[in-house]
């Protein structure tokens, strides 16, 4: 048995297309090393140059959060399920578009409680 | 019985009900694990985004930010703009949301009910479209103030000040705290009061797993996290897919009779799993959690009836939570 991991669409360039892989490893770092090996680019964009997982991606092991698991250093076991995602704040549209008037007074609406739109 | 001033006054102070026959059996002799559901669904416009609405438009006002008359401006099309629509009307400013023309006609007719005005970006365009459209209604209007949900201290600060300490008086036991995860504002604000008065307290957060669609186009170098979102408040957080969500919804209003919407289905499958982790684990365990709002605005997607997989294909590319 191995662990399925299924893939998002931005990554599926380094999976030839497909959804879900299969990989081994005793921690979420093996694993990733395990993928790279055969889909080689993979952890290169999962993973920071300082060897941390990147700030945008969510990773979870049958369901929840690597990083509340030890991110890289999380146990797995066969037939663990492994879910790669990029992370979309809830309410996708309202974020994105809050967030692009906004994003360089951000620190403001914290501060003083609402930002005047520029 | 309670009586209130207006109805901004009657914002928060919602009831926390047992969930006798959702909460797992425990062995004989074993110590109980109970769920207790929080119904947000209870607030003024029915949802818990009162709470944000009124504590963000209020320190705008003491901030000397917000002066009658001024308008609001708010990129969204969800519960968040049913509230400041609300709170808007009653404090005398004007609300302009602006939406993709594609989203639910109850959310249109409940924003215009309330007095909002809509601006529509156009559907086809998808998010970068809205927010180009976004980008050039504030460009064109300096003086509209956004009161930024993600990053608004006073978000959380409505919890902080008003979810904790109704939580804590109601369930003095409380172990686990469970709730969704969009701005992080319930749960930052909450989990902080919590973890202060608490010893042992786990937050739990429930994020929603949307269908691909909504995943699809997402480039990693451009994700989000908002600015509200601090990691070290949680304890765990779960990741819930939309058959999960939908599983759980039905069965709060078939076996509880709570009739709630979709990102409440995603919470209540986090709260179960936690509860029977106390149960393996023989441990006791107090869990409340948020039911965010009813089901009302839902009931056009059809995901209420029929079988699972149909209701999967029905929310498909929605963002449901």
């Amino acid at each position: 048995m191995a662990i399925e991991v299924r893939i998002p669409t931005i990554l599926r360039s380094y999976t030839g297309g497909a959804k879900v892989v299969d990989g081994t490893g005793d921690t979420l770092a093996d694993l990733l090393n395990d993928l790279d090996s055969r889909h080689g680019g993979l952890r290169g964009r999962l993973i920071t140059d300082t060897g941390t997982l990147h700030r945008f991606v969510n990773v979870y092991v049958n369901d929840e959060d690597v990083r509340f698991l030890g991110a890289l250093d999380a146990k797995l076991s066969d037939g663990d399920s492994v879910t790669i995602l990029p992370a979309v704040a809830g309410g996708a549209f309202g974020f994105a578009a809050a967030a692009a008037i906004s994003s360089h007074s951000a620190a403001a609406a914290s501060r003083h409680g609402a930002v005047a739109v520029r | 019985m309670a009586r209130y001033d207006s109805l901004l006054d009657a914002c928060g102070g919602t009831p926390l009900v047992g969930l006798p026959r959702l909460s797992p059996t425990v062995p004989e002799g074993a110590p109980p694990v109970r769920l207790w559901a929080k119904l947000e669904d209870r607030n003024p416009t029915g949802s818990i985004k009162d709470r944000a609405a009124l504590f963000m438009v209020r320190a705008a006002e003491e901030a000397g930010r917000l002066r009658a008359g001024d308008t609001i401006l708010e990129p969204t099309s969800g519960n968040t703009g049913i509230s400041l629509a609300m709170v808007a009307k009653l404090r005398g400013y004007r609300l302009v949301c602006v939406m993709p023309e594609n989203v639910s006609t109850e959310r249109v007719q409940m924003l215009r009910m309330y007095g909002a005005e809509i601006i529509f970006s156009p559907a086809a365009g998808g998010s970068n479209q809205a927010v180009a459209t976004a980008k050039q209604i504030a460009a064109e209007h300096p003086d509209w103030v956004m009161l930024y949900q993600y990053g608004n201290e006073a978000n959380a600060r409505a919890h902080y000040e008003t979810t904790g300490p109704e939580l804590l008086h109601d369930l003095p036991s409380i172990t686990h705290f469970v709730a969704g995860l969009g701005t992080t504002g319930t749960l930052m604000g909450t989990g902080r009061y919590l973890r202060e008065k608490v010893e042992g307290i786990q937050v739990v957060a429930a994020e929603p797993r949307y269908g691909e669609l909504v995943y699809g186009l997402r480039n990693i170098d451009e994700g989000y996290v908002p600015e509200l979102y601090d990691a070290s408040v949680l304890s765990r957080r779960f990741s819930v897919g939309t058959r999960d969500a939908v599983l759980r919804t039905r069965q709060l209003v078939e076996v509880e009779g709570i009739f709630a919407g979709f990102s409440t289905g995603a919470i209540l499958h986090a709260a179960l799993a936690v509860a029977h982790e106390a149960v393996r684990d023989g441990r006791r365990a107090d869990v409340a959690f948020v039911v965010c709002d009813g089901g009302w605005k839902y009931l056009s997607t059809g995901a209420y009836g029929g079988t699972l997989a149909d209701a999967e294909d029905a929310l498909e590319g929605q963002l449901w939570a």
